[in-house]
């Protein structure tokens, strides 16, 4: 009873904010919201039994991307009021595009699951689901955990590449040129007429 | 009542279906659309973790691995969110706003 108490808490909240997300008016306010429907979302998996995934996606959404999207939203100097307009304008076929999408994968679900009441299957209590995934990570996925660890250095390396710029008219150091200078370049040795002073 | 693997498949699909809404109704704000994305793809990680832990274990498959590859699409969902906000950021400063409407340049 009290799991399932909490999964419809989890499972409202997570919804409830992931509409507000695409509602919301102030972008700020949607990001709060995706970092609200992410919690949820961590607190279904916990419930589900994957507690590393769950921590991890705290971890990960919470403390990188969100914040990552909270940066770029108010580094963005943009007009929010504008930004909502037209919001109207498509609202009749977004929502005709998710009503059948969303029923059709309910019907496909419910379809395949017909009378069948299926339990979660309770985990070895011997081994903790974490030690159940470093089992497998570093050993059968060991080519995937490299790949994706090049697709973050890839994603790394590519952000910063997009978002560097020189700047014009702003003195910055040239490690290059400043090693590359002569003393021809910057010394001049003027022989001085008395009584006459510098030309 | 118990609770078992259609409840959150529903929820996924909800979350899912969110995430397409949100893609279609915000033609202004390319923010939103890259956090609907986010949601989409989140609507698929609760399926794999579902499906991972309501698997009952047969030989020669292990249920872990709905969970492992959940990591992989979190990996690919970060990259994703940090090359996106780098794009956004870049057409921003040349642009001076990030309306998707006026993303039509190359007329494709």
């Amino acid at each position: 009873m009290l799991i399932a108490i909490t999964f419809y808490l989890m499972a409202f909240t997570a919804i409830a904010s992931a509409f507000m997300v695409v509602a919301s008016r102030n972008p700020v306010h949607s990001v709060l919201f995706l970092i609200l429907t992410f919690f949820s979302a961590a607190g279904l998996f916990i419930l589900m039994g994957a507690e590393f995934i769950a921590l991890l996606l705290v971890m990960v959404y919470v403390g990188a991307v969100a914040v990552l999207f909270l940066f770029v939203v108010m580094m963005l100097d943009v007009d929010f009021v504008e930004l909502k307009q037209g919001f109207l304008q498509y609202i009749g076929i977004g929502a005709t595009v998710a009503l059948i999408l969303l029923a059709e994968m309910i019907m496909v679900g419910a379809a395949y699951f017909m009378g069948e009441t299926k339990t979660v299957v309770p985990a070895d209590p011997n081994t903790s689901n974490l030690e159940a995934f470093g089992d497998v990570l570093y050993t059968q996925y060991a080519g995937a955990f490299e790949a994706a660890g090049l697709i973050l250095l890839v994603a790394l390396i590519g952000a910063v590449v997009l978002t560097l710029r020189e700047r014009k008219g702003v003195r910055t150091q040239d490690a290059v040129k400043q090693m590359s200078r002569t003393r021809e370049d910057g010394v001049e040795l003027i022989d001085i007429e008395p009584g006459q002073g510098l030309r | 009542m118990l609770i078992g693997l259609h409840h959150y498949l529903i929820v996924a699909a909800i979350l899912f279906t969110i995430g397409v809404f949100g893609i279609f109704v915000n033609r202004k704000n390319v923010i939103i659309i890259l956090m609907c994305v986010e949601l989409i793809l989140l609507a698929v990680n609760i399926n794999f973790v579902a499906f991972s832990t309501h698997m009952e274990p047969v030989a020669g498959a292990d249920p872990i691995a709905g969970q492992i590859f959940a990591l992989f699409i979190l990996t690919v969902a970060a990259a994703e969110a940090a090359v996106g906000l780098a794009i956004l950021v870049v057409y921003f400063r040349n642009r001076g706003n990030i309306a998707v409407e006026n993303i039509d340049l190359m007329k494709g």
